[in-house]
């Protein structure tokens, strides 16, 4: 059978290195073009359409953001109505929350994990794009929703009965619902790649100790995706339900209950914090061993901290809801086990800090944002340490002080090593460094802004002010604090607009960055900055878990692909042993028309239950056509 | 930078002197149960904070210590590894002894602010899209009466107050005197708390319950007993009878204009049921759930127009002469 094969198939060990290049180059580029575009299933491709439209979210929401500290600068303004600020402030959580933080950080996932592991494309590529595709329309059905004064207003956590039919008539709980189930769709899709990625196509050699840290962190992210997500889908379809169609699941005089909605949002929405903030401690390890000169401490520890992690989170979601009037018993117990998540995460800042400890750390702007989040999140988590204590919620809960606390958190923890991030990879994904002199600035103003803005916020939800309120009398002592905070949120988005001028000046004459500028060692520094469309001419052999700083000379490589067709390598889950080669798909436009199809199919199915009938066949003429035999085998041995 | 987020943390480390923080915070304990959360509440702050301290020492002496010379990242010094990892695993261990011992104060907390007396006065609040309905009950209906926004104890008696809601979720707040409590469609919950000094507690919706969220506030007046008596017997009276021409007007009008469609005045025909009762509203600090202080000037511009002080709420705009709303106010003003 092998036999037949070689004699019909070129492989990459009978062509020389310009000849390689060149050959699979042209296999696995994107057509040029319009249609070419559209049909792209690159997994560099996709991820960088990803990054740019969360971070083109990020800024709606921060826009947003800004509009209410404007807003709430000074007691009674008449800047934004109460209409007007709880679509903003609904719209303001919903988007960082559904459309930027999760997104982003699954994009940097689509884009960095398959050049970690050392393949040529992403698992299932069409599903990707499918996904990119689900989330881009979900995102501006959201927003065009919200321009055309029908965006949600009853919060992000959409508490019925508010967001019931009988008290809020209008279809802005159903866009936000449905805006759940576009990203939810989206998010499942690429969680389902990168577990597959990771487990199955890792280079030859890449054992599970030798997995990079951000690899493993958003391996245990996508779990989580799996395991929270189904939740918020059950509540929210359950929600349009209720509004559609009459059920009575959330209705307390039928029989349903309130509260039921809390928990299944809970149970979605705490895991939901930690699939923000465990990526984050990926980038934090990935940025800290590159910049600190040497390996993280206690590799084991990171890796078991982060699984830990992610199944304490699912223990501990009634902490939302200790003023729901909760047995005293079971209350206390949630309090106990919300602590507990302090161990894993205090674990991780150790490491950390015994790696910065002994390492020789390089001042570049990756490592300050490092160590910004350092000082942020210890702070966030220790205000949520005070958090998890049922008395002391008893007074915080629903007040600026939890405003406080989880931007320390979901900032503290997951935007600034992001922003660290951007500083670290942008060079590999566009070729060109970003100026450190601007990225100086960028930190100093995202940390003194950050700060400012946030930290009064304890102090306000302290001394009485609740969260969501559109305004406050002038007798309420909170002007103050609430104008300093408002002058802080300038500064930090100041800082992002520097952000956005350093990546401009940078895409138009950034110096060129070269493979590996940090002289980092995992294996995305191996190849091109930006990488080819083939990520790696010949597949690495990885021998160490940090394989750049091991093999100076030259990297070891596999022989035997072939170069006649897009072919990626299967090896074995633990020991990475070469299993299979296999055929990776082709561009094609069906991933696109079955996003169109299931977008007609989810919009539709807010007005009229009968979109469920017409908008399925379609969806289902649009998947015949993306699963149509390709008339090829798959694999081989 | 450090340091100025230590300044920053003054106003944590220096609580009593943030006890004149306002009448609606949790730095200014006047009840039992507030005094409580904020003993545990500094506890937990303490731990925090000598936390917190102790993380930035460590990461500034990691960072500013002489580094050995290896240039080589790979070249690791064994004992380091072991030593670290040997204080890495104290460290954790260390957290766990904190957050257990944390969880026990926590607990221990808990069990003091939630106690429940057998013997406390019982009120019941209702929770309306953007207001609070109290009623006062008692075994004999004739000592039963129901007001609006304003709720009255008396001081040093356990105060059970059982929540519900008419409409959607909201949440009972008074941070003097002890923490939050959801009112849930469809469920009774209940909260108790003792006052411990004579005073006036501004308390305010702490859920999100729709369009007029920010305005829906209401007052808690702490009376000494025998003055709590006075005031309970005079509540629970039947609006005073105007006596002058402008006061019969009103009351006139109150009835004609619709009013009393949605509000009761006790001892008259008003006997609407839909928004706050009004049988002594003249004797009320504030209109609208606490968005204006009481003034004659106030309770006109309110009427004349709702919807532009608090947009969006249950009350219309009824159409009346400048004289009407005149005879009106004055009636209302009466109603002390």
């Amino acid at each position: 059978m092998s036999m037949v094969a070689e004699q019909r198939e070129l492989r990459d060990d009978s062509l020389n290195g310009l000849q390689l290049s060149t050959r699979m180059d042209s296999i696995w580029r994107t057509p040029s073009g319009f249609s070419g575009a559209l049909m792209s299933v690159d997994h560099k491709v996709v991820g960088r359409r990803y990054i740019v439209t969360a971070f083109a979210f990020l800024l709606l929401g921060g826009i947003l953001a800004v509009l209410m500290r404007v807003q709430l600068a000074k007691p009674e303004s008449t800047f934004l109505s109460a209409d007007k600020y709880n679509q903003i402030f609904t719209m303001h959580g919903s988007t960082m929350m559904f459309l930027f933080a999760v997104p982003v950080m699954e994009a940097f996932a689509v884009y960095l994990v398959p050049l970690m592991v050392g393949t040529r494309n992403i698992a299932f590529p069409r599903l990707n794009a499918f996904s990119y595709w689900m989330f881009l329309f979900g995102g501006c059905f959201l927003w065009l929703s919200f321009a055309l004064n029908v965006g949600p207003d009853v919060g992000w956590f959409a508490y019925v009965p508010l967001s019931s039919l009988q008290y809020t008539p209008t279809k802005r709980p159903d866009v936000w619902a449905q805006m759940i189930t576009f990203t939810e769709v989206a998010a499942l899709a690429v969680s389902v790649e990168i577990v597959v990625t990771v487990f199955k196509q890792r280079a030859p050699g890449m054992t599970l100790d030798r997995i990079p840290l951000f690899v493993w962190a958003m391996l245990v992210t996508s779990f989580l995706v799996m395991f929270a997500m189904p939740s918020i889908m059950v509540a929210s379809t359950s929600l349009i339900l209720d509004r559609l169609v009459n059920t009575r699941f959330y209705d307390s005089s039928s029989g349903g209950h309130p509260l039921l909605w809390q928990h299944l949002f809970w149970f979605f929405g705490h895991p939901e914090v930690y699939i923000i903030f465990i990526p984050g401690t990926g980038m934090v390890s990935a940025i800290l061993a590159t910049f600190a000169r040497r390996p993280v401490v206690g590799y084991p520890v990171v890796i078991l901290s982060l699984i830990a992690t992610g199944f304490l989170s699912f223990g501990l979601w009634v902490h939302h809801m200790f003023v729901t009037g909760l047995p005293q018993l079971g209350a206390g117990l949630f309090t106990a086990s919300s602590m507990l998540i302090a161990v894993p995460s205090g674990l991780q800042i150790f490491c950390w800090l015994a790696t910065l400890w002994d390492g020789r750390p390089v001042y570049r702007t990756p490592l300050l944002f490092v160590i910004g989040f350092i000082l942020i999140f210890v702070m966030g988590g220790l205000s949520g340490v005070m958090v998890a204590s049922v008395p002391i919620d008893t007074q915080v809960h629903d007040t600026y002080f939890v405003v406080a606390h989880f931007h320390y958190v979901l900032i503290g923890g997951a935007v600034f090593p992001l922003i660290g991030a951007v500083y670290y990879w942008f060079p590999k994904i566009s070729g060109r460094m970003l100026s450190e002199r601007l990225g100086r600035w960028n930190f100093w103003l995202a940390f003194v802004g950050f700060n400012v803005a946030f930290f009064p916020m304890h102090i306000l939800g302290l001394i009485g002010m609740p969260r969501r309120v559109y305004t406050y009398t002038a007798d309420m002592d909170w002007a103050h604090l609430n104008l300093l905070s408002s002058g802080g949120a300038l500064i930090f988005a100041l800082s992002f607009a520097l952000l956005l001028v350093n990546v401009i000046q940078s895409l138009r004459s950034g110096t060129l960055a070269g493979d590996n500028p940090w002289d980092a060692s995992t294996l995305e520094w191996a190849t091109s900055s930006p990488p080819p469309p083939q990520n790696f001419d010949r597949i690495p052999v990885v021998k160490h878990r940090d394989p750049l700083w091991f093999d100076t000379e030259s990297m070891p490589v596999v022989a035997g692909l072939s170069v006649e067709r897009r072919e990626v390598l299967l090896t074995s889950l633990a020991e990475a042993e070469p299993q299979v080669r296999e055929a990776s798909p082709e561009p094609s436009i069906w991933p696109l028309l079955t996003a169109i199809a299931t977008t007609v199919f989810f919009i539709g199915s807010i007005f009229t239950p009968w979109a469920v009938l017409w908008g399925t066949p379609p969806m289902a003429v649009a998947l015949i056509g993306w699963f149509w035999p390709a008339g090829h085998k798959e694999d081989e041995e | 930078m450090p340091v100025r987020m230590r300044t920053a943390l003054v106003p944590f480390a220096t609580l009593p002197l943030a006890a004149c923080a306002g009448r609606q915070s949790a730095l200014d304990p006047q009840g039992l149960q507030s005094n409580h959360i904020l003993q545990t509440l500094f506890i937990f702050l303490i731990v925090a904070a000598v936390v917190w301290t102790a993380v930035v020492v460590v990461l500034c002496v990691g960072l500013l210590r002489r580094k050995r010379s290896a240039v080589q990242p790979l070249a690791l010094h064994q004992g380091f590894e072991r030593t670290s990892g040997h204080v890495v695993f104290g460290l954790g261990l260390a957290t766990l002894i904190i957050v257990l011992g944390l969880s026990i104060v926590s607990y221990a907390g808990q069990r003091t602010v939630f106690a429940k007396n057998e013997h406390a006065l019982t009120l019941k609040i209702i929770g309306h899209q953007w207001w609070w309905e109290v009623r006062y009950e008692d075994d004999s209906p004739h000592q039963s009466f129901v007001t609006a926004n304003e709720i009255r104890i008396p001081t040093g008696q356990p105060v059970k107050v059982e929540l519900e809601s008419a409409d959607v979720i909201h949440s009972f707040w008074v941070p003097s005197l002890t923490g939050k409590m959801d009112l849930i469609t469809g469920q009774k919950n209940e909260l108790q708390f003792t006052a411990k000094n004579a005073g006036v507690y501004r308390g305010q919706c702490a859920e999100f319950c729709g369009l007029q969220h920010a305005h829906m506030a209401f007052a808690v007046f702490a009376l000494l007993p025998d003055e709590y008596g006075r005031w309970r017997d005079h509540e629970n009276q039947s609006g005073t009878s105007p006596t002058d021409p402008l006061g019969k007007q009103g009351e006139q009008l109150f009835r004609a204009r619709g009013c009393a469609l949605c509000h009761t005045i006790r001892g008259t025909l008003a006997g609407g049921q839909l928004g706050p009762d009004l049988t002594h509203i003249g004797s009320r600090t504030t209109v609208a759930a606490g968005t204006l202080p009481m003034s004659s000037a106030a309770l006109g511009a309110w009427i004349a127009d709702p919807q532009h002080i608090k947009p969006g709420n249950n009350m219309p705009r009824m159409p009346l002469q400048s004289g009407e709303l005149i005879a009106i106010i004055h009636y209302l003003e009466q109603l002390k």
